[in-house]
């Protein structure tokens, strides 16, 4: 168990993430574009058109991994939020300053893939459902957090009182998660769920799986970079930064 | 308990004692109520006045906090060695006797005006009266964290509304529902549920954003 102990301080060391975590952001944007763009060929072109939705349903490929992502997110977010009121980290808080506005796009993606997909099999670009409702305040909840940050002045209020309301926000995540199965909504229910068999069939299910994986491995390396981004900008002057910056 | 009475009667002292401000939100509501009367007409009205409590709401729960950070009251509620959750209740306790409530009683009044009729008017008034101390609850966080930053206006109406979507969904349906006659225990029964989380919760998420706002 010990490693655990000694990954979780390292990960909390600005220093050791800065230098450790370069080679991870181009493994994870090769690996990541290189998943999507299989499973977003694979989904565009090969895939064939769905019975009931057409040549629509192509466009799941990239909403079902854009709307999960961004739950994911929130959720990263809300634990670092955790983290950093309970250990005071610094990583932890630098974390939720970098992902936030990422968090932000890809809900923005997620619901502007949705209303694309909505017109032409729901007849209508947006309505007024549990899930698509309460999608767009995440989109909200992460806006909030990059504006209460720029509204408080003094950094280590700002940081405590960002992480506060990132971990009251995640009351929000299963609301959004069981609303497809609380509320009787428009959008269909799950149909992938652990444990059981998928509802849909495998040739549309491992391009989708491929560009999760993908979306994934992308953000993440997107979310690390600007994390090392906001490293340089907070620990600049010290002394391990101006000698990594004078070795390279 | 003792706390708590004590906290709220001196918060509705000084509230009744700077008679301005306590006016406030009521006054709001009435005249937005007429201007959407005059603009709007009267469809949708349950909807539209639970959307006018909801904006009175976060005008008033924005400056909750304001004048007790300003005189310095509010560094002495952290300091001293009573736990904080019954003054921060009695505190928005007061708040809500003189913002949400006054609002709840005269929405019948205003439902009246818009739509002509008094089908569901009762039911309106209940969902208010279940509902706002619970959007005060969940404005009030909001309100703590951006206290000490001397500009809360929309920044705390952004924070907020999103958590105020669960109460708005349920109260307005609720209304909508008793308008047309249907029956609205579920609403009601989701709307209580809603009031006795924030309870449950809210204080303490506040205490913790106004130790962060004083620094402690």
């Amino acid at each position: 168990m010990g490693w655990i102990k000694t990954t979780f301080h390292k990960t909390g060391s600005p220093r050791w993430f800065f230098t450790g975590a370069r080679s991870w952001v181009v493994g994870l944007y090769v690996f990541g574009a290189l998943l999507i763009v299989v499973g977003s060929t694979w989904g565009l072109g090969f895939v064939p058109p769905e019975r009931l939705q057409g040549n629509s349903v192509r466009i799941l490929f990239i909403h079902a991994p854009a709307a999960h992502l961004a739950e994911a997110i929130y959720v990263a977010i809300a634990i670092a939020g955790f983290v950093f009121l309970v250990w005071r980290m610094k990583m932890a808080d630098m974390l939720i300053q970098a992902a936030a506005p990422i968090g932000f796009v890809v809900t923005v993606l997620a619901l502007a893939t949705g209303i694309i997909w909505g017109i032409p099999t729901w007849g209508t670009g947006w309505v007024w459902d549990a899930r698509t409702v309460s999608t767009l305040l995440l989109a909200f909840l992460f806006f909030g957090l990059v504006a209460l940050r720029q509204a408080i002045g003094r950094e280590d209020r700002a940081s405590r009182a960002v992480a506060l309301l990132a971990l009251v926000g995640v009351i929000n995540i299963p609301i959004i998660k069981y609303s497809v199965e609380w509320f009787t909504t428009l959008h269909q229910p799950p149909s992938i769920v652990i444990g059981e068999k998928p509802a849909i069939a495998p040739v549309f299910l491992v391009p989708l799986a491929v560009n999760v994986l993908g979306f994934y491995c992308f953000v993440a390396g997107v979310v690390i970079a600007a994390l090392r981004a906001r490293i340089v900008e907070r620990e600049a002057g010290t002394q391990w930064l101006r000698d990594w910056i004078s070795k390279s | 308990m003792r706390l708590f009475f004590a906290q709220f009667r001196r918060d509705l002292l000084v509230a009744v004692r700077s008679r301005s401000d306590a006016a406030n939100p009521l006054a709001f509501f009435v005249l937005a109520s007429v201007l959407l009367g005059l603009g709007a007409g009267a469809a949708l009205a349950p909807g539209i006045i639970w959307v006018l409590a909801l904006f009175a709401n976060v005008l008033a729960v924005e400056g909750v906090f304001r004048r007790d950070h300003d005189d310095g009251t509010l560094e002495q509620l952290l300091i001293h060695a009573q736990p904080l959750f019954p003054a921060v209740m009695g505190k928005l306790a007061a708040h809500w006797a003189l913002s949400g409530l006054p609002v709840a009683v005269l929405s019948p009044v205003a439902a009246v005006m818009l739509t002509g009729t008094t089908t569901g008017v009762w039911v309106l008034m209940l969902t208010l009266c279940i509902g706002t101390p619970a959007l005060t609850l969940l404005g009030a966080i909001g309100s703590a964290l951006t206290v000490a930053t001397g500009r809360g206006g929309l920044l705390v109406a952004i924070l907020v509304l999103p958590f105020y979507v669960p109460v708005l969904i349920f109260g307005a349906s609720a209304s909508t529902a008793a308008m047309l006659g249907d029956p609205v225990a579920f609403q009601l029964l989701a709307l209580a549920a809603l009031l006795a989380a924030s309870v449950t919760a809210a204080p303490f998420a506040v205490g913790k954003a106004l130790a962060i706002s004083q620094e402690y």
